[in-house]
């Protein structure tokens, strides 16, 4: 299975330190491969430093994808969590 | 015997033994492997990995407990970069394929990703790449079985050598242990620095290549507050050195009794001495050294030494300690005065060609008013518990100063709003760093409840010198006659509109123009706090008339030499021994 969302950075420090922890934890939890866009780049949503690379600010529009069993579920959990702006201001 | 000059990040005299940490590349001895080696490699890679991530959870559970947990999120990172199943694969694919060792496939696995973060222009993530060299030299460590060398197992007392110190390295620095610092890299506002200062201890930075010019247990003197390292002294020099690190204690010693008696001159003018801080905890040396109350506080420390913005309880935590500490003696907080440069590293990429005159400081405030507006709540709740004064640094023009007062204004009505206490007549000022402030200075005073002079930036801009730069480094001079007249201008303008007007730029904390400033009208000096005994032994030690006609000859040259050579006499008649 293959799903596709899209997701807003709301907290203002963007994607740093804290927040690529926390995908990383949730990403790691399901079967499916996610895997995050933004702009020209994309990033394994397991690997904190290609997250890092990313560059995504707040206001930044995500794509996220994944692969696999768990796809959709994968992609609710971690939707919900850069909508919540990663439970920061 | 070799000279090296640096520039002083801390002051002070330390006299000792060489400790070179090992912060080059670690050499890999063999590059490839035997095809039937390949699983004792990754074994040994997976050991190491393994080895490093333990030391990682160690360091981060004690960082956290010391430090916070803002401090140790940098290590849950390094130990989120080296659980990470791609950089194994990509490893073992290198063991399988090229029959690398493990050490020279992990090496080149790490060099290829600093490569990719090196390529992407964003301030922020090219700061990033010291922390993948600290998770190279970690598990390169590992893999090779070398010996841990922390400076947190230091058991006699040394100088450390180092290209840098990376924020491992940092945060577990044993103070009982630790002499001095010598650097190659690093500025006065470097973490290293500001480290130092905190703990007194003495640091020079920016030697360039003082890692190879010396070896391990090597005598170093080091002299922080000149700036210099002298590598393998002859016994003249450390006979020197060690009476002037005597000298320095005496001096201590005998400033200390200035610190209880108030500071007044004798016949009387009280001039009121407040100190310079960057953290908090900086306030209890500042009244330790006879502060009566903070004149500048540096806000901006908060962002520099942030992997991202702080928050406004962040903010408001660090302010509100600060004013505690000052137990409701004045503190002034300045707003933001950062470079865009220096903010985006936390904020977001951004690009000024000629950053002293680009978006900066309150220009950048007033460009980005959410971050701006959450940096005044955080002052305006903290005014509350203190006698708090903001100021804005930076100013150019009337239109600026007027904005930035109707930020706070917009603010103070939020709080209102939401029920938040907060200090309804805080005192808003500015400083005076510009040439357009100063020679404006009578319509701000009109509409400033205080000026502070920053005579750093505005011996800069008046004299178009960047101190920084060694080439017109020599021309740039607080005691220009250019400068002084505008100071003279704004002290009269404040005088005349009966707006305090306060110095704090180094100026202040210089015995040399203390005696010129007082007499020319200033009764309010902000300075480092160790430089507060010394000024007020000065400022007891004369009279308003002597003072005066210090000032009055000293506006009269219109040369700087001649004037510093004036200035030097006057000081040296009054201390002779000391000069």
């Amino acid at each position: 299975m293959f799903c596709e969302r899209e997701a807003v950075i709301r907290n203002a420090e963007g994607l740093h330190f804290r927040p690529i922890m926390q995908l990383v934890a949730i990403a790691s939890q399901y079967q499916s491969a996610v895997r995050v866009h933004h702009n020209d780049r994309s990033a394994d949503g397991r690997s904190p430093m290609e997250l890092l690379m990313l560059i995504a600010t707040q206001g930044s529009k995500l794509r996220l994808t994944a692969e696999g069993e768990d796809a959709d579920a994968a992609l609710t959990a971690l939707t919900e969590l850069v909508e919540s702006g990663f439970g920061e201001a | 015997m070799i000279i090296k000059k640096g520039i002083s990040a801390s002051p002070g005299v330390a006299i000792g033994p060489a400790f070179v940490l090992d912060t080059e590349d670690y050499r890999i001895p063999r590059r490839t492997v035997e095809p039937s080696q390949a699983p004792e490699q990754l074994r040994i890679l997976d050991a190491a990995l393994e080895a490093s991530r333990q030391e990682l959870a160690e360091l981060r559970v004690a960082t956290a407990r010391r430090l916070g947990e803002q401090a140790a999120m940098i290590f849950a990172f390094h130990e989120a970069f080296i659980a990470e199943p791609g950089l194994r694969r990509a490893i073992v694919q290198l063991i399988e394929r090229q029959h690398y060792t493990a050490a020279f496939a992990f090496s080149n696995e790490m060099n290829r990703r600093q490569r990719e973060f090196r390529a992407v222009a964003d301030a922020y993530l090219k700061e990033r790449v010291k922390d993948l060299q600290d998770v190279e030299r970690r598990v390169l460590r590992n893999i090779l079985g070398r010996a841990r060398e922390d400076i947190t197992r230091l058991t006699q007392p040394v100088i450390i050598v180092a290209h840098d110190l990376t924020p491992s390295q940092a945060v577990s620095i044993d103070r009982a242990h630790v002499l001095g610092f010598a650097l190659n890299v690093g500025g006065q506002t470097s973490h290293v620095a500001l480290i130092a200062k905190l703990r007194g201890i003495p640091a020079v930075v920016a030697l360039n290549d003082i890692t190879s010019d010396v070896t391990g247990g090597e005598l170093l003197v080091l002299d922080g507050s000149h700036g210099i390292v002298v590598c393998d002294p002859d016994d003249a020099n450390v006979e020197r050195y060690r009476e002037s690190q005597a000298e320095h204690r005496r001096q201590e010693i005998h400033l200390k009794q200035f610190r209880g008696l108030p500071s007044v001159t004798r016949d009387d003018v009280r001039v009121t001495l407040h100190a310079n801080i960057e953290l908090p905890e900086e306030v209890d040396a500042a009244i330790e050294a006879g502060a009566e109350g903070v004149g500048l506080y540096r806000s901006e420390f908060l962002f520099l030494a942030a992997t991202r913005p702080p928050t406004e309880d962040e903010q408001y935590e660090a302010f509100l300690d600060a004013v505690k500490r000052v137990k409701g003696a004045p503190i002034v907080i300045r707003t933001i005065d950062l470079g865009a440069d220096k903010i985006s590293a936390a904020v977001g990429p951004s690009r000024d060609p000629n950053p002293d005159l680009g978006l900066r400081s309150l220009r950048y405030c007033l460009q980005h008013l959410d971050l701006f507006k959450q940096h005044l709540r955080a002052i305006l709740r903290a005014s509350a518990a203190g006698d708090v004064r903001i100021m804005f640094p930076m100013v150019t023009t009337l239109m600026e100063l007027r904005q930035a007062k109707a930020t706070v204004a917009d603010v103070m009505e939020d709080l209102e709003e939401d029920g938040i206490a907060f200090r309804h007549d805080v005192p808003i000022g500015m400083m005076i760093e510009t040439p357009a402030a100063a020679l404006l200075s009578e319509s701000f005073a009109r509409e400033a409840a205080f000026f502070s002079i920053g005579t750093n930036d505005l011996t800069e801009y008046t004299l178009a010198v960047d101190r920084a730069n060694e080439r017109v480094a020599h021309l740039y001079a607080p005691h220009n006659p250019a400068v002084l007249r505008l100071l003279r201008m704004i002290i009269d303008s404040g005088a005349a509109a009966g707006v305090p007007v306060s110095l704090c730029g180094e100026m202040a904390g210089s015995p040399l123009y203390c005696k010129m400033l007082v007499g020319m009208g200033l009764r309010q000096l902000s300075m480092a706090p160790q430089d507060i005994p010394e000024i007020k032994r000065v400022i007891r030690s004369t009279t308003l008339p002597d003072c005066q006609e210090i000032a009055r000859r000293a506006l009269g040259f219109d040369n700087d030499r001649e004037l510093l050579n004036y200035l030097r006499d006057v000081t040296r008649e009054d201390d002779p021994e000391r000069l």
